[in-house]
């Protein structure tokens, strides 16, 4: 032990000294961001003339992004708890379905199904987690169950009410509700006027809307991806609760000793995705103004892949809700971008498939280099 | 050090049966603050047990609990780590993948108020992490560091450094060397000597005599449920120390040297 009487304790020669710009690089963001940066270089270079880059082709492909940001921050944190959500999608064509059966089929106030319809959903999500924590089963079976039951309710329920599989006549129901425009409206609207007057972004040259600006306001979808990113970034490297949510994925037995509530942290985050779930229906609801049986069929794993693709770990304890929203920033931008660069769209699958298998092998990597794990 | 001190953990004739076996048979211990018992027997000699017992994991059939010379009753582990005794469990209660200023604040993460908000105090946690770490001789690379990236030993001293820091009056260590290898037991080994020199308690589980005799200055040895005496450092020499492990074969020739404890 006294072979090294410990001259200068910062100077360990066991420890390799790194650079500050290799410190900087290994993050959990980064295979994101590199991502990000290639996906935006290559569509700038092939796709740069045919309205991606303008007015219109930004608030597509962003928009796009957006409802993807929106279910990844709530898986996103929930596979950082060492679980999964496979029943998103179900959730969200559920939601979405509630909202239009208790507003236009029971003619409630919109608001009023709005809220009744947030409660039922956390109620769910926390009935996922309950079973979850206490059954000790794999997430993945016990939401996979979900997946079945919610979308047979989603197509039983509009078929008994009203004899369709759509509900249509929302946005009629919606006119002047007061919640509503906080899922459906747009901001900045004043703004974009102005853009438009002063010739920065296009206005529509002919029809009824001459003169006023082919996009006219930020829809309050972005503005609800980006306060949930926030949020959830806040929450998770900033606060004590945050420290939970590792500790739960990384090892539940080990944050259980040290006594992290670790059930209450998972059934939480088991709710987190089911209101994101809903806050994604419930803006869509709106925007289209019907609700469809169909609605978020696969959006599970699409919410999944972007987490993925943003460096967190599928077996829990590690992560960033900043690189979820990376990834679902690229999974939109690739999913639009080929349309716009007029590539088949079949192909999107292709492309999907492999920036999923490069993101991952690129994360693992990354991670080894900061856990040292061989 | 002496024995004059009054013990800040007595456990007297304790008895403990599962149904029909009787795991303990009547173990008495004495430990005294900043003093290193070292707690020794071969396998199914009870020692997990008897810890268990004195963590409040288990309570006895048997015998009594003095802690600070009152006689002691706990509830739950919970009421044993709130009265100060810690345990560092030979599978740590740590995550690799997360860094070790995380780690260490595990469940007790300081707080900083913004207005109503409560935020990580992650200056503070990694502030503490660094002097706790340099304390100990580990020279982390950064208080970001993953504790994956740290070996088994280093492992072991934070976690000792952890119970340490949220004010444990006495820790017991469960067989922490038994996985490591030989440089990084002499890391956990001199950790325990700083711990020791801290005033703190400590009870070293153990089934290497060399382990223990280089920190230990009481030696207890557990054999099928019964204590086999305690020698005091100096009294005892490691080949007896065997010997008494293996089954006391040569308990008779040791009986001066035990203090007639047996």
């Amino acid at each position: 032990m006294s072979e090294a009487p410990s001259p200068a304790l910062s100077d360990d020669e066991r420890i390799k000294s790194r650079s500050r710009f290799r410190e900087a690089l290994i993050r959990p963001e980064l295979g994101g961001i590199v991502g990000t940066a290639v996906v935006f270089l290559l569509f700038l270079l092939f796709a740069s003339d045919s309205g991606m880059f303008n007015s219109q082709g930004i608030m597509n492909w962003s928009q796009v992004s957006a409802q993807f940001m929106i279910i990844a921050v709530g898986a996103c944190l929930l596979m950082i708890a060492g679980e999964f959500d496979l029943s998103v999608g179900s959730m969200i064509g559920f939601a979405g379905m509630m909202i239009a059966i208790f507003s236009v089929t029971l003619g409630w106030p919109v608001w009023l199904a709005i809220l009744v319809t947030f409660a039922l959903a956390l109620a769910i999500g926390a009935l996922n987690g309950f079973i979850v924590v206490r059954t000790g089963l794999p997430s993945f079976i016990v939401t996979l169950a979900f997946l079945f039951i919610l979308r047979g309710f989603t197509i039983y329920l509009p078929q008994t009410v009203e004899r369709k599989t759509i509900i249509g006549g929302v946005k009629d129901v919606a006119e002047g509700d007061w919640l509503a425009p906080i899922f459906g409206g747009k901001i900045f609207t004043g703004l974009f006027q102005w853009l438009g007057d002063a010739g920065i972004i296009t206005v529509f040259e002919r029809g009824t809307r001459k003169g006023q600006p082919v996009v006219d306001g930020i829809p309050m979808l972005l503005v609800w991806a980006l306060v949930l990113i926030i949020l959830g970034h806040i929450l998770l490297t900033k606060t004590r609760f945050g420290n939970w949510i590792f500790a739960s994925g990384g090892d539940a037995e080990a944050a259980r000793n040290s006594g992290v509530p670790v059930n209450r942290v998972k059934i939480l985050m088991f709710m987190v995705t089911a209101f994101c779930a809903t806050v994604f229906a419930t803006c869509q609801v709106m925007e289209f103004g019907s609700a469809g049986a169909d609605r978020g069929m696969l959006k599970e794993f699409e919410a999944i892949i972007a987490v993925v693709i943003g460096g967190a770990l599928l077996t829990g304890g590690y992560g960033s809700v900043i690189g979820a929203a990376l990834g679902a920033l690229i999974f939109g931008m690739v999913q639009q971008g080929l349309f716009f660069a007029g590539v088949e769209s079949s192909l999107f699958r292709v492309f999907l498939g492999l920036i999923l298998l490069g993101a991952v092998v690129l994360n693992t990597y990354i991670r080894r280099m900061i856990t040292g794990e061989r | 050090m002496s024995s004059n001190t009054q013990p800040i953990i007595e456990m007297k004739n304790i008895e403990k049966h599962f149904g029909s076996v009787i795991a303990l048979a009547g173990v008495s211990l004495r430990v005294h603050p900043g003093e290193c018992h070292c707690l020794l027997g071969d396998n199914g000699a009870g020692k997990s047990t008897f810890i268990k017992t004195m963590s409040g994991v288990h309570k006895p059939t048997k015998g009594e609990i003095y802690f600070e010379g009152k006689p002691l009753h706990f509830a739950d582990p919970r009421d044993a780590i709130s009265a100060g005794i810690a345990t560092v469990h030979q599978h740590l209660a740590m995550i690799p993948l997360m860094s070790v200023s995380r780690n260490f604040f595990m469940g007790n993460e300081p707080v900083r108020s913004v207005g109503p908000l409560k935020f990580f105090d992650h200056d503070y946690a990694n502030k503490v992490t660094m002097d706790e770490m340099h304390k100990m001789g580990i020279n982390l690379r950064g208080p970001d560091q993953a504790v994956g990236t740290l070996s088994g030993g280093e492992r072991q001293t934070v976690a000792i450094a952890r119970a340490v820091h949220f004010g444990a009056k006495v820790l017991i260590l469960d067989e922490p060397t038994s996985a490591l290898g030989v440089r990084q037991t002499a890391n956990v080994l001199a950790t325990i000597d700083k711990v020791r020199k801290q005033g703190i308690a400590v009870v070293f589980i153990t089934h290497n005599v060399r382990h223990a005799m280089a920190v230990g200055d009481q030696f207890t040895v557990l054999n099928r449920g019964k204590t086999l005496g305690t020698a005091k450092r100096g009294d005892i020499t490691p080949e007896e120390l065997q010997d008494l492990m293996a089954g006391g074969q040569e308990l008779v020739s040791l009986e001066g040297s035990l203090g007639g404890t047996v």
